[in-house]
């Protein structure tokens, strides 16, 4: 690859009536560059160009961006393979503070809305909680989430009610302290979420599995959290 | 919350700016595992207590980290704190202060439990209790078979004890400031430090946070380097705050290359990878750590694995096209040990490199990775500095942990597993020191306006309008002269070159000006000032380096090869005024048990 095109969504709140797309063109570009190589060069040429990363290997969470219509972290996304020119915007369906940069505190609420912490009532021992190697796999796919809001933000139940619905990665983690057998609070997680909208707004539309970088799945995970509050009522 | 006036801009054209100013009884700087564990101290003692930080906690280095953390648990074979601390010690080439590796490693076994209290899913063995890995530096009895002290979540292990950290401050209700950035301490004539000014990075205002006391938890440099293995918001902030303020950085000479970053890339392979069965091999498919370090081969100490490495390729025994790397084999190991134990390893080098390390080896390089130096701190995590030439006393007010600070439990040369023990120990020991500070101090100090005001001035340089350098450009260029001239191994006359290069950078720094000036979410501002942190870091490692004539753990100096503790037993102190260097003796008393005197280092 030599010269790859782009165009990235660009609001300046100071400046801009209304957001726009802008276009820029990169030379010499590596085979193995990827989108966050290819923004900061960028932004090396033209500093007002904003967005937020830092680990640059996909364990933060810092850069999840809308990439040609797709969620994903620009870190570990390569240009190779993506058609041109190659469209840049911000995760979609939450309010934009300037260029690539969201406001992620509705995604946060709803994070700490369900009570993402152990909780153990009984007396603390001095050693740890035994849990056999079985009771510790239950928690992969669930404990690696970076809440990068890539999944929550491809969800149209979230981008409708994201007051209400508490989307994708508040649920699967959420399913994480349940899927713990340390912890001892399953009934009121449970609880917690009866209504019509907190969970039960997922139509298993499935894009936050698709999306996510991890290759986590919430929608799994929801579905296995219906099933224990199907149990509890039983 | 209120609202103070303070002075800004040049003596012809000044302006009084309104900045809002709130109140805390502590003032955390840092939301990495240092920061939010000593903010979960205060937070549960009902301390009112705000954590700043440029980024979302979760965002935070520590998030990055991926072997483990040391304890010994003795969970897989025996094991005791006391061997644990023998190793820390020869591992700091005995630069470690063995007071306070003594503390260290008493406190890790309570404080990995607690770990696993707050909901951390450490990985486990068959009888419930958590899996250990053997980790590099790490002996049974003194230097005797290789023990296994490293307590891992996978190969997650940072992101796994962050995000529980985390979890746990939300429980407790601590005050967080997401996304504002630290620009300057303020302090009052007799030296107390009174908070700090911010600049909220959404809107681009100032605000002021008094408190009675400040912790900085601000991490290492390690984008110092071209190549390394931190974040991009690894800067050094709180480190070179200090320095602003006055105070000497200690130790800033040794940095840490870590023997396994991915080749020419740098994104980390952990030890554990080597823990777990890996080896190095050079271009002749020869296990060459044998010859370096008989006994311990490649769980040898980093600085002494990373050395290695670096004459291999230097004596033309390298891999690859221009010989510059080392192969990490890990595929001689059952598929299911690595999937397992290394999933993140398997996809991150899946990610970068398009190659499955189940089948094929991994190029690496030394690659920097760890701030060994920073803040002079005592085990409570006071920041101490001597007074004229006298005894340490505390800057009252001011408190440091984690990467940022030097307890000094690494010395020279940090072993894996210790940087996450340092964070929850040091952590929670000065969450609790200014639990007891604050029960005396019922009040906060008036705040001191000249000290504003320079903060501001400070802030509002970058409003200067101009041509000239962009910040990437200089920064760029600090990247490759520490690189060139402060890398592994280092000369008299190297170093000189670096500390002239870095000298003229810092000239040149005056004459960078932004071209964008808008408030909201600025990160062109914030980037120019984590520039201005750099540059004054960077001018700091090489001078103390150059200074320090022999060779210690990860400092090598060809033309000082051996280690000097007639001369050099002793910490580096540099001064920001005059670059001036102090020195001060290493403590070679521990709490309780007899001193482990300097051994000639063999692994």
């Amino acid at each position: 690859m030599t010269s790859v095109r782009f165009s990235v969504y660009r609001y300046n709140p100071e400046r801009d009536e209304s957001p726009y797309m802008q276009d820029y063109i990169l030379e010499n570009v590596p085979a193995d560059m990827m989108i966050l190589d290819a923004l900061k060069k960028l932004k090396a040429e033209d500093e007002s160009l904003s967005f937020r990363h830092s680990c640059g290997e996909g364990v933060c969470g810092s850069d999840g961006v809308n990439i040609n219509g797709r969620n994903g972290l620009s870190c570990i996304t390569p240009l190779a393979g993506l058609k041109q020119p190659i469209e840049i915007r911000p995760l979609p369906g939450m309010p934009v503070i300037r260029d690539l940069i969201i406001d992620m505190e509705p995604f946060y609420k709803q994070y700490r809305a369900v009570k993402p912490y152990l909780i153990v009532n009984d007396p603390e021992p001095e050693i740890e909680y035994k849990q056999s190697p079985a009771q510790r796999d239950k928690l992969d796919g669930l404990y690696e989430c970076v809440l990068c809001a890539c999944c929550s933000t491809a969800c149209p139940s979230f981008w409708w009610n994201p007051d209400k619905f508490l989307g994708p990665a508040a649920l699967l983690q959420s399913f994480r302290f349940l899927a713990d057998s340390r912890d001892q609070a399953t009934d009121d997680r449970l609880d917690q979420m009866e209504d019509a909208y907190k969970l039960y707004r997922c139509h298993t539309i499935m894009n936050c599995a698709q999306v996510c970088p991890k290759g986590l799945n919430p929608t799994e995970a929801i579905g296995k959290t219906r099933q224990m509050m199907l149990k509890q009522f039983l | 919350m209120g609202f103070g006036y303070f002075t800004c801009g040049d003596e012809m054209n000044q302006i009084k700016l309104a900045v809002e100013r709130r109140r805390f009884d502590t003032l955390v700087i840092g939301a990495g595992g240092g920061g939010l564990r000593a903010a979960l101290q205060l937070a549960q003692a009902d301390a009112h207590v705000a954590v700043v930080s440029k980024v979302f906690p979760t965002r935070s280095h520590t998030v990055a980290a991926q072997g483990g953390i040391n304890a010994a648990l003795a969970n897989v074979v025996p094991d005791n704190w006391h061997w644990h601390m023998y190793d820390t010690v020869k591992g700091s080439d005995y630069l470690g202060d063995q007071d306070a590796i003594e503390y260290m490693c008493r406190a890790a076994s309570r404080l990995v439990v607690e770990l696993e209290h707050y909901g951390v899913p450490f990985s486990r063995l068959d009888n419930g209790s958590i899996y250990q890995r053997p980790f590099g530096g790490q002996s049974q009895n003194f230097g005797g078979d290789q023990a296994a002290r490293t307590c891992a979540a996978a190969d997650r292990t940072g992101h796994a004890i962050l995000h529980s950290l985390y979890q746990q401050n939300i429980r407790a209700k601590t005050h967080f400031f997401d996304e504002y950035f630290a620009i300057d301490l303020l302090k009052d004539e007799s030296g107390y430090i009174l908070g700090a000014l911010m600049i909220c990075i959404e809107t681009g205002e100032p605000l002021i946070i008094e408190a009675k006391t400040t912790l900085l938890a601000t991490g290492g440099v390690g984008q110092l380097f071209r190549t390394n293995t931190n974040a991009h918001i690894n800067t050094g902030d709180g480190i070179a705050m200090a320095l602003r303020a006055g105070i000497p950085v200690q130790d800033m000479e040794f940095f840490q290359f870590h023997p396994t970053g991915i080749a020419g890339k740098g994104m980390l392979i952990t030890e554990g990878a080597r823990g777990e069965g890996g080896y190095l091999v050079n271009k002749d498919g020869e296990r060459f750590m044998e010859r370096y370090a008989p006994h311990a081969k490649d769980l040898a100490s980093r600085d002494v694995v990373s050395r290695a490495i670096a004459t291999e390729v230097r004596e033309g025994r390298g891999c690859g096209p221009d010989g510059d790397y080392a192969l990490l084999k890990l595929d001689h190991l059952p598929a299911e040990v690595i999937r397992k134990r290394l999933p993140g390893i398997c996809s991150m080098v899946q990610t970068f490199l398009h190659i499955d390390p189940v089948e094929q080896p991994i190029p690496v390089a030394p690659t920097a990775h760890y701030t060994m130096g920073g803040i002079p701190t005592n085990r409570h995590g006071q920041v101490v500095v001597p007074v004229q030439q006298g005894a340490e006393e505390p800057i009252p007010g001011l408190y440091a942990v984690g990467e940022c600070a030097c307890v000094s439990v690494h010395g020279a040369n940090r072993l894996g597993g210790n940087s996450l023990l340092d964070i929850v120990v040091f952590g929670r020991a000065a969450g609790n020191h200014i639990i007891e500070f604050l029960q005396e101090s019922r009040t906060h100090r008036p705040l001191d306006s000249d000290s504003v005001d320079n903060a501001l001035a400070h802030l509002s340089r970058w409003d200067r309008k101009g041509g000239g350098e962009s910040v990437d450009q200089l920064r760029n260029e600090v990247q490759m002269t520490m690189e060139k001239y402060a890398s592994v191994f280092r000369t008299d006359d190297v170093m000189q070159e670096g500390i002239d290069k870095m000298l003229e950078i810092e000239q040149r720094l005056n004459d960078v000006c932004l071209k964008d000036h808008s408030k909201v979410f600025n990160t062109a501002r914030i980037e120019a000032l984590e520039l201005e942190n750099l540059v004054d870091l960077g001018i700091a490692t090489v001078v103390s380096a150059q200074a320090r004539k022999e060779s210690r753990g990860a400092h090598s100096r060809i033309d000082f090869p051996d280690r000097d503790d007639e001369h050099w037993l002793k910490h580096s102190l540099f001064h920001k005024e005059g670059r001036q260097l102090d020195y001060k003796p290493v403590r070679m008393k521990p709490l309780s048990v007899d001193t482990f005197p300097p051994k000639p280092r063999v692994y």
